[in-house]
């Protein structure tokens, strides 16, 4: 598409407490299908950071290939982007954050980028708990190639064509809380009340933030049938709970009910309030996060909101020991151990 | 002694169980050479295996410098039961060979031409020592002590390697002292001492170091600046980061906080690895991986990423016996044509073949600042021989005054006064466009950067004309890159001959020598080495000049010349090749034998030469 958005502001716009306007976290205008979830999705990052106040330039966006992939053009213009190859976005991000620790990383990929070709890098980058957020655009199928069946397609879903699915789903988040991710979450594209407060605290948290964010494909996996459908989804949705994320600045004004609710303190000082929707769920607890996951599998609901945080994340850059620095900014002085040190060097080997 | 003894001009080889500690014996022996004064140059003939498999350490000893390999050998040191058919068999008539006589050596074995030193290594040492353990790593240095007396080696200078080796150990230094007058003592008390050929102090290696080029390499690296190495472990490149990762402990440690300056990262797989190295340098840090072909196979669309989306990045390929997974202890320069147009649609990527250690740490340093300059991949072209071999080596220096050139990248100010930001504008109309980090400016300078094809401006788009224009540009900068790489060396002021030769990596020990020895024939060659791909000028200027050129390569499909004829317009006839590609590095006398044939048969008729492979090892 061809058209430009126009570039009038009015002059009452509302801005954030650094001065950007919601439009100015937006980006190009998107070329997905109309109605499709990943530009709900789209909004709701926009949403998250200009609520959260985020300086445009600190955040780099990356992405793999695909139609999910595509989606860092339609948000966050004045941020730094990086459409990189199929299934290789993790290796991307982790190079960008090693050599810069100081901006926030915004993965964006899909379920054939990450459960397929993608796989192998999507665990490891997981493994290593790398300082990003990582969103996973999950419609079942490959949109950009006319709607084939992706990996994460429940066995007996039904395509478009009339197929069945014959093989078994890969299940992202349970994969990832096996894998000992820090930070996981399922969400629902069309249930932005949810999303936005969750899209913040993965970025407030200092590690590796998975959200597996259910996204139908309009033309290509919405059909009956379909468990990817947002009639689907809808049926069969089940929260844990109700979110909120409280900026480190902020008093909670919200009286929560007594046994009911959980807080979980992020690093920064900032607060993830849960209204627990099951008394016996307790966010910080990998066993009950993949107890719960499973009984809902059995059930046949979809559970979604914050399933797993562990507060005591280190990233990284702390697994690695490095300096504080970003390590791009180092320079000769810094780095060069010069030409003394050489000649000691020779001398060891004569 | 007799009066016709061979001094300082020999092959000595050592035949191992690998994993039982003969390694640092065999360095040992080769330094204690070099110490005292004579050129010499080790190479390890391994498998790839950890225990128990033949290995093999041979070490040539030349006063005059040659350090290429040489066929042929003066004395055998058989340690390796399994392995003794074939290493008495590659003794030169009248030379030695040396065996642990703890066990009678079976009649099957005599040769009626060469000469057999028994050295009961094993008894000695069941004699001597306590612990079996003990007891296998002595017999090591009781070889070298009996080889000390048979070719006459400085005694002093071992002991004092041996002192400064275990200076940390101290209890360590009597008993190795007392296995190598073992060793020496036997061999005295036994045998006319030394040979007829013996080793005597000269003044010939100067201020040169002996070291592999992987580490050179590590420290180049380390030189230029590099804070991120992600990598994926493969023979024989795994040397290059882990001598990263030492230097790096011992040099780039912040004092204030014992953090560490660097990040090294073993990932998942070559792919990981290269995506790593393309992240962080996009990010504008130095980074850089190290691998061997089958990891270019795997890195090559991650390649033509940074290719075509003009992205730093640096690559050393530590060459080795492909296709597939080939011989992978073994060495070739078989990737010439996998790197030089690695990854799909139409790429070219800049390749540097280093010959020896010190360029691996020149080329490593200059690859970070042309990477940069020109914003696209570099490729080190290393080999296994090179790589993983000492050999001698001019000191490494550095300026101290040096800066590493970032290339065009934009700062806040500039981006401040600039109208409008396009990445992909040849503003300079060079063909290299200016670049922007991340985190630079809150509203001006952000671009997507993207593998598929976009406009001066970053935006995507599938319009051919733009998309020609932007290919084009590449090869506008291409031609540009021709500025910068390193400038072929000419081995003559003016050309005399009517053929000439070129050569590239390790092949040069041997070439240098060969010609040396085709002069010393009457046959003088002007010679050319190629340090860099894309070809300048004057490589098609040399093969103008010349009716024929010899083309030295380490590969079957005589992938350098391909190359030259893709990439130049010269008469393809008049190139003709020197190959070797059973996995040993190629010898001087390779080269002299099929120069000599090939010039004999032009005489006749002219047209055809014979490329025999050599016997193998």
């Amino acid at each position: 598409m061809t058209y430009i958005k126009p570039k009038f502001r009015h002059p009452g716009l509302k801005r954030n407490k650094i001065g950007f306007a919601k439009s100015d976290y937006e980006g190009a205008i998107s070329t997905l299908c109309a109605g499709c979830g990943h530009d709900s999705i789209s909004g709701a990052i926009i949403q998250a950071c200009y609520e959260m106040a985020i300086e445009p330039h600190h955040l780099a966006k990356l992405s793999g290939i695909g139609c999910s992939s595509k989606t860092p053009t339609y948000f966050l213009g004045n941020s730094h982007g990086f459409n990189s190859v199929h299934g290789r976005m993790p290796s991307i991000a982790t190079g960008a954050n090693l050599a810069n620790r100081d901006l926030i990383y915004l993965g964006v990929s899909g379920d054939g980028d990450s459960a397929s070709i993608g796989l192998g890098q999507f665990c490891h980058v997981l493994r290593r708990n790398l300082n990003m957020v990582y969103i996973v655009m999950n419609n079942g199928c490959y949109g950009l190639t006319k709607g084939q069946d992706s990996a994460t397609a429940d066995p007996g879903s039904v395509s478009k064509e009339g197929s069945n699915n014959a093989f078994q789903a890969i299940d992202l988040v349970g994969l990832s809380l096996e894998l000992g991710a820090t930070f996981v979450a399922r969400s629902f594209s069309g249930d932005k009340k949810q999303l936005v407060p969750l899209i913040k605290a993965a970025m407030s948290h200092p590690g590796f933030a998975f959200l597996d964010i259910i996204s139908p494909c309009v033309t290509f996996n919405n059909n009956p049938g379909s468990t990817k459908s947002y009639d689907y989804v809808r049926e069969h949705i089940a929260a844990t709970s109700r979110l909120d994320f409280v900026p480190e600045e902020k008093e909670i004004t919200v009286s929560y009910e007594e046994g009911t609710s959980a807080s979980v303190r992020l690093h920064d000082g900032s607060l993830i309030h849960l209204q627990k929707l099951s008394p016996h769920w307790d966010p910080t607890d990998r066993d009950s996060a993949m107890n719960h996951l499973q009984k809902a599998k059995s059930h046949g609901e979809i559970l979604t909101g914050l399933l797993y945080i562990d507060p005591h994340s280190g990233d990284l850059h702390q697994l690695l020991d490095t300096v504080a620095q970003p390590l791009n900014t180092l320079r000769e002085k810094e780095l060069c151990p010069g030409r003394a040190v050489l000649e000691e060097i020779n001398a060891e080997y004569r | 002694m007799s009066s016709d003894s061979v001094v300082n001009d020999m092959v000595i080889r050592f035949a191992n169980v690998n994993g039982t500690g003969s390694a640092s014996a065999n360095d040992m022996f080769s330094k204690a050479i070099f110490r005292m004064g004579i050129p010499v140059s080790p190479k390890n003939i391994f498998p790839s295996n950890i225990q128990g498999l033949p290995t093999w350490y041979e070490v040539r000893i030349n006063e005059k410098g040659y350090l290429g390999r040489r066929a042929g050998v003066d004395l055998l040191v058989g340690v390796n039961p399994q392995s003794y058919a074939k290493d008495i068999a590659a003794v030169r008539p009248g030379g030695y060979f040396m065996y642990d006589s703890t066990k009678k050596l079976h009649h099957e074995f005599d040769r009626e031409d060469i000469h057999y030193i028994g050295i009961p290594m094993m008894r000695l040492c069941m004699e001597n020592f306590q612990h079996p353990r003990q007891q296998q790593l002595f017999k090591n240095i009781v070889y070298v002590g009996a080889l000390a007396a048979l070719l006459d080696i400085e005694i002093e200078v071992i002991r004092q390697m041996i002192r400064e080796q275990f200076s940390h150990k101290e209890k360590l230094i009597p008993p190795n002292f007392k296995a190598l007058e073992l060793g020496f003592e036997y061999a005295q008390a036994h045998y006319d001492c030394p040979l007829d050929i013996r080793v005597e102090r000269r003044d010939n290696v100067g201020d040169h170091i002996m070291i592999d080029g992987n580490t050179a390499t590590a420290l180049g690296a380390l030189y230029a600046g590099v804070t991120v190495a992600a990598w994926y472990p493969i023979t024989p490149s795994t040397s290059v980061v882990k001598a990263f990762e030492t230097y790096a402990k011992r040099l780039r440690i912040d004092k204030a906080t014992g953090k560490k300056k660097y990040a090294i990262v073993q990932a998942e797989d070559e792919l990981a690895a290269v995506g790593m190295v393309i992240g962080a340098t996009w990010n504008g840090a130095r980074a850089f991986t190290a691998t061997s072909g089958p990891g270019i196979s795997l890195m090559s669309e991650f390649i033509g990423l940074a290719y075509f989306a003009e992205i730093p990045l640096v690559l050393v390929d530590v060459q080795r016996g492909g296709p597939s997974t080939g011989m992978p202890t073994r060495t070739q320069q078989s990737d010439i044509l996998s790197a030089a147009y690695a990854s799909h649609g139409d790429t070219k990527q800049v390749l540097l073949f280093p010959s020896t250690p010190t360029e691996c740490f020149e080329m490593a340093a200059a690859a970070f600042d042309l990477a940069d300059r020109l914003q696209t991949p570099i490729i080190l072209m290393s080999d296994l021989d090179l790589g993983m071999n000492s050999h001698m080596s001019p000191p490494l220096t550095w300026d101290d005054e040096r800066r590493y050139d970032l290339g065009k990248v934009l700062n806040a100010e500039e981006l401040e006064k600039l109208e409008k930001y396009g990445r992909y504008l040849d503003v300079d109309n060079d063909g290299i466009c200016y670049r922007t980090l991340p985190g630079t400016h809150p509203t001006k300078g952000s671009f997507f950067t993207r593998g598929t094809s976009r406009d001066e401006y970053a935006r995507y788009t599938e319009d051919g004309e733009v998309y020609v224009r932007i290919v084009n540009r590449l090869l506008k900068k291409w031609e540009t890159a021709k500025r910068y790489v390193p400038a072929p060396e000419l081995y003559q002021k003016e050309n005399r001959s009517t053929q000439g030769i070129i050569f590239f990596g390790t092949s040069t020990y041997a070439a240098l020598e060969a010609l040396t020895l085709l002069k010393e024939q009457g046959m003088e060659l002007d010679a050319m080495r190629i340090k860099a791909f894309p070809f300048d000028k004057t490589v098609e200027q040399f093969i103008e000049a010349h009716e024929q050129v010899f083309i030295i390569e380490q590969n079957r499909d005589k992938q350098f010349r391909s190359l030259l004829v893709n990439e130049l317009e010269v008469y393809p006839k008049k190139l003709l090749t020197i190959l070797n590609y059973d996995g040993m590095p190629i010898t001087a006398d390779t080269i002299v034998h099929q120069i000599k044939d090939y010039l004999l048969m032009y005489a006749h008729n002219g047209r055809h030469i014979n490329n025999h492979q050599r016997k193998s090892l």
